[in-house]
């Protein structure tokens, strides 16, 4: 160091370098169950008991019928079944947490179960697992085999043709339910007829909601346009209740609104929204889910979204606030509940945390991984950032890939992307202009088409939309308005694919629980009941499936590497010529560097993996044992590739005794003869980042340790980059070509070299 | 209805589609893209019918689960009651939004004599108890 540091600093500066993480804009909140900052144990969490009276709850969890809150009745009258709750109750906490996560215990045992346990039963029997146990029990109990997904399609200025666009690509990639919002509340009919296009193109199936004011959304979904809904919230607490402007009776009415209505509908609840709503009477996370659930099984909702939802920061700056999350999913489906789980509101800024915990749905499965995996960009998503998002998609298709687990996404090939969004924009811009409510410019579409984000669209602006939502109401537009308009544009297939969609409310089919359609048919926990009872059994990915989760892009292989060098011999024949001068003897001058390299250097291999052109290499290392007073003679070694050995045996061929080792991909090393193999001298281990200059510093300090001198070793400076991960596949590939050259006792042979050109 | 569905039924539309009606009697079939063109199809068409509701209880039931058949059993009689009576009956169930249960109760006496709603109409009479009990006929605002 040249200027003087301070040392004076009070910390160490560790501290600094954490401080800038993204992690430490996460706040962490201390234990404190008196208000109502914990997880698992509540101050006043009740301590599970239940007394039958004549088919009649008299107590439950420590309160007497007289007191019960209108949660406590509620649950008391339509959740527990007192034919079961007698034998159920009964069993001890520790042996029902020990059936969760028995293989051999039947998840419709446990489900059966369940309709006899208190809240408080259910939250202490889950408390016992750790995060593991939770994770296995949680895949062994949800409710359908085969896992799905749901996406978030929204976007900044609540643009139609965006939308449409986001929608087709969210099809596309495999979720099998899409939710959107709006920025402005008006343009809710907008909005649900645009992702109601976009969701029918390329395929049909995908159910779709829009998340607006409770009366309105029915009134959008009996318009046809949605098929759907997930908001229909509750709580744990009687004020948060009453505060959510609802009551357990208001909720299940509105449920058996939808059912009337053809349309699918779930509950919604998650750790810490009590917390957040000030009425959390210090009582935990847990315990207050398990009321949310066992009220939602006895409204007769088919499912639930839940695990944290808009609370998951909250709950999870709470000590074992993410075991927290995932025991409330877990109690879900061991209530029977289709789970959407949660894995939406992002419930920090560091992508580690994120990653983790998703990680346990992700390899386990569940109905809906995320209840809104962003699809768009952050800044797009009107629901606030979700854990994955846009930005982080393919992160997830390769977990999917890494674990061999199906999150229900696949790959979309980027032309096939711009189709489907064209299509899109076209089919909607058409049922616009023709239902007379706007007309979209070509330089709207085109701008549509290709923009990643709604930063990037010159398209409608919100007051546009808000005219076209205004009319869309006014005009009673439906869906059989829609599909006629597309049939009319020759949007035959996306007619289709409306129609089927909406035929599915006729039979109510995916009105039983976790129903989604696939391949054009609706599965659920009826027809495809998760039937995991040990290895070999429950969901498991067909080829055909495996097949898609490996599809991802840019995946490198042996022809894609050799062709790639087919491009660097053309360079390099310009720059260099190799000559074979026969087997090469041992040297007797003694500034003599001997260079040894691998038997594909030149011939089969062009480049090293920082790019440099071999031959630049050799001129480097060439001016370097120059400037040390030394003389190169290249080596071609046939018996191996390996650099320590190339270096050894090119030392022991060298007049000085030192040698320097290279392989192709631009591994280096110097040695010595009379060394081990693996004890060198100096050695350039991470190619991709070693230069020209280190090479020439290499080739210079080659000639000091012949003079029986210690030079400043090279250092190659690396800033932590993941080398192994950007690089080692080419290596091995590059590296295989190699070793299937070298032949057993092969001789070496010298090689002459000419420089063609003067530049590297 | 005659005998009762169970799991291997489902999903009904494939496998039982004669037993798959809309609301003006249409069957599955006919409800192509070439009828909807022609204007034979409208939404009524598309509306759940009881039948289908109660089908999808029984469903429910075989497996367990009768919560959800309960709520699929409601909503099939809710399908009778006019849009504009769900949601007001709705907003009526929402806390504070009555001064005191009688008119809860008047509601459920209403949808039984009109819509013949058994199950709602107990179930709101049931709520006008509980909220009485918990004080929730205070005005909120």
């Amino acid at each position: 160091m040249t200027d003087s540091p301070s040392y004076d600093a009070n910390r160490w500066r560790r501290f600094d370098d954490w401080d800038n993480r993204p992690l430490r804009q996460d706040q962490f909140a201390v234990e404190d169950p008196e208000n109502g900052f914990s997880a698992f144990a509540g101050a006043a969490d009740p301590r599970p008991g239940l007394t039958i009276l004549g088919g009649q709850v008299t107590e439950m969890d420590g309160v007497p019928a007289e007191e019960f809150d209108m949660i406590d009745a509620f649950i008391a009258t339509y959740h527990i079944d007192p034919h079961i709750a007698e034998e159920a109750m009964a069993i001890p906490s520790s042996d029902l947490a020990r059936m969760l996560v028995d293989m051999n215990v039947p998840r419709t045992a446990l489900t059966r179960l369940a309709r006899g346990l208190t809240p408080a039963k259910l939250a202490e029997a889950v408390a016992q697992l750790n995060a593991m146990e939770i994770a296995f029990a949680y895949s062994k109990m949800r409710a359908r085999k085969t896992p799905g997904n749901q996406a978030h399609v929204t976007n900044a200025k609540d643009d139609p043709l965006q939308l449409a666009a986001d929608a087709a690509i969210a099809v596309a990639l495999g979720f099998d339910e899409i939710e959107t919002t709006m920025r402005v509340a008006r343009n809710s009919w907008s909005n649900a007829l645009a992702c109601c296009v976009g969701s029918a193109v390329g395929r049909a199936g995908t159910l779709f909601q829009c998340s607006s004011e409770e009366a309105e959304e029915l009134e959008i979904g009996m318009a046809g346009f949605t098929s759907y809904a997930e908001t229909v919230s509750v709580y744990g607490t009687e004020s948060a209740f009453i505060d959510g402007d609802d009551t357990p009776w208001s909720k299940a009415w509105l449920a058996a609104a939808y059912a009337s209505r053809g349309i699918k509908m779930r509950c919604t609840s998650g750790a810490a929204a009590e917390l957040l709503m000030g009425f959390h009477e210090a009582k935990s996370l847990l315990y207050l889910e398990a009321r949310c659930l066992c009220l939602q099984r006895g409204m007769g909702s088919q499912g639930t979204q839940n695990g944290g939802i808009d609370g998951a920061p909250l709950a999870s700056s709470i000590p074992g606030g993410v075991r927290e999350i995932m025991a409330e999913n877990l109690i879900a489906v061991w209530l029977d509940l289709e789970c959407a789980s949660g894995n939406d509101a992002r419930h920090s800024e560091s992508d580690m945390r994120v990653a983790a915990k998703v990680l346990p749905y992700l390899i386990g499965g569940s109905d809906l991984i995320c209840s809104g995996f962003g699809s768009i960009l952050k800044y797009d998503n009107s629901f606030n950032p979700s854990s994955f998002n846009g930005e982080e998609l393919e992160e997830f298709l390769v977990l999917q890939r890494d674990f061999e687990a199906d999150g229900g996404l696949t790959s979309v090939e980027d032309a096939r992307a711009l189709d489907l969004r064209r299509r899109a924009i076209d089919a909607l811009s058409f049922v616009l202009n023709d239902l007379g409510l706007a007309t979209a410019t070509t330089a709207m579409k085109r701008s549509v088409a290709v923009a990643s984000g709604s930063n990037d669209t010159d398209s409608f602006a919100p007051r546009d939309v808000a005219l076209i939502s205004d009319k869309i109401r006014a005009n009673a537009v439906d869906v059989l308005d829609v599909i006629r308009s597309l049939h009319r544009g020759g949007f035959t297939e996306e007619a289709e694919n409306l129609l089927f969609l909406i035929k599915l409310r006729v039979s109510g089919d995916y009105l039983q629980t976790s129903a989604i359609v696939r391949d054009g048919h609706v599965i659920s926990a009826i027809n495809d009941p998760n039937d995991y009872s040990g290895p070999g059994s429950g969901y498991r990915l067909t080829d055909q499936r495996r097949e898609e989760l490996v599809a991802i892009r840019d995946v490198l292989n042996r022809e894609e590497v050799l062709r790639a060098e087919a491009v660097s011999e053309m360079s390099e024949a310009k720059s260099i010529r190799y000559q074979s001068m026969g087997p090469a003897t041992p040297g007797t001058t003694a500034h003599e560097i001997v260079v040894g390299v691998s038997p594909g250097f030149g011939s089969k291999i062009f480049r090293t993996l920082a790019g440099h052109r071999l031959s630049a290499v050799l001129r480097a290392l060439e001016t370097g044992i120059e400037r040390g007073g030394g003389t190169m003679r290249l080596v071609r070694f046939w018996h191996t590739a390996d650099t320590s050995f190339l270096g050894l045996s090119a030392a022991c061929l060298s007049g000085s005794g030192l040698g320097i080792g290279l392989q192709s991909k631009g591994t280096a090393v110097i040695h010595q003869k009379d060394r081990l193999p693996h004890n060198n001298l100096e050695l350039f281990s991470n190619a991709p980042i070693t230069t020209l200059e280190h090479y020439e510093q290499l080739g210079f300090n080659a000639t000091v340790y012949a003079g029986d001198a210690l030079p400043e070793p090279v250092v190659v400076p690396t800033r932590g980059e993941a080398l192994g991960a950007r690089f080692h596949a080419r290596v091995a590939l590059t590296y295989a070509i190699e070793t299937a050259m070298t032949e057993d006792n092969s001789a070496p042979e010298d090689l002459k070299i000419t420089f063609l050109e003067q530049s590297t | 209805m005659t005998d009762k569905l169970h799991a291997k039924d489902y999903p009904i539309a494939e496998t039982r589609p004669e037993r798959v009606l809309g609301q003006r009697g249409k069957p599955l079939a006919s409800l192509t893209l070439e009828a909807v063109m022609d204007g034979d199809v409208g939404m009524e068409d598309l509306r759940i019918t009881p039948q289908a509701l109660l089908q999808q209880a029984q469903i429910a039931k075989s497996v367990g689960r009768t919560a959800l058949a309960g709520n699929l059993e409601r909503a099939a009689e809710m399908t009778g009651i006019p849009q504009a009576e769900v949601m007001q009956i709705y907003e009526l169930l929402r806390p504070g939004r009555t001064k005191s249960k009688q008119e809860l109760l008047d509601t459920a006496q209403r949808i039984r004599s009109n819509h013949k709603a058994d199950l709602l109409a107990s179930f709101i009479e049931e709520a006008a108890e509980f909220y009485e009990k918990r004080g929730l006929f205070r005005k909120r605002y």
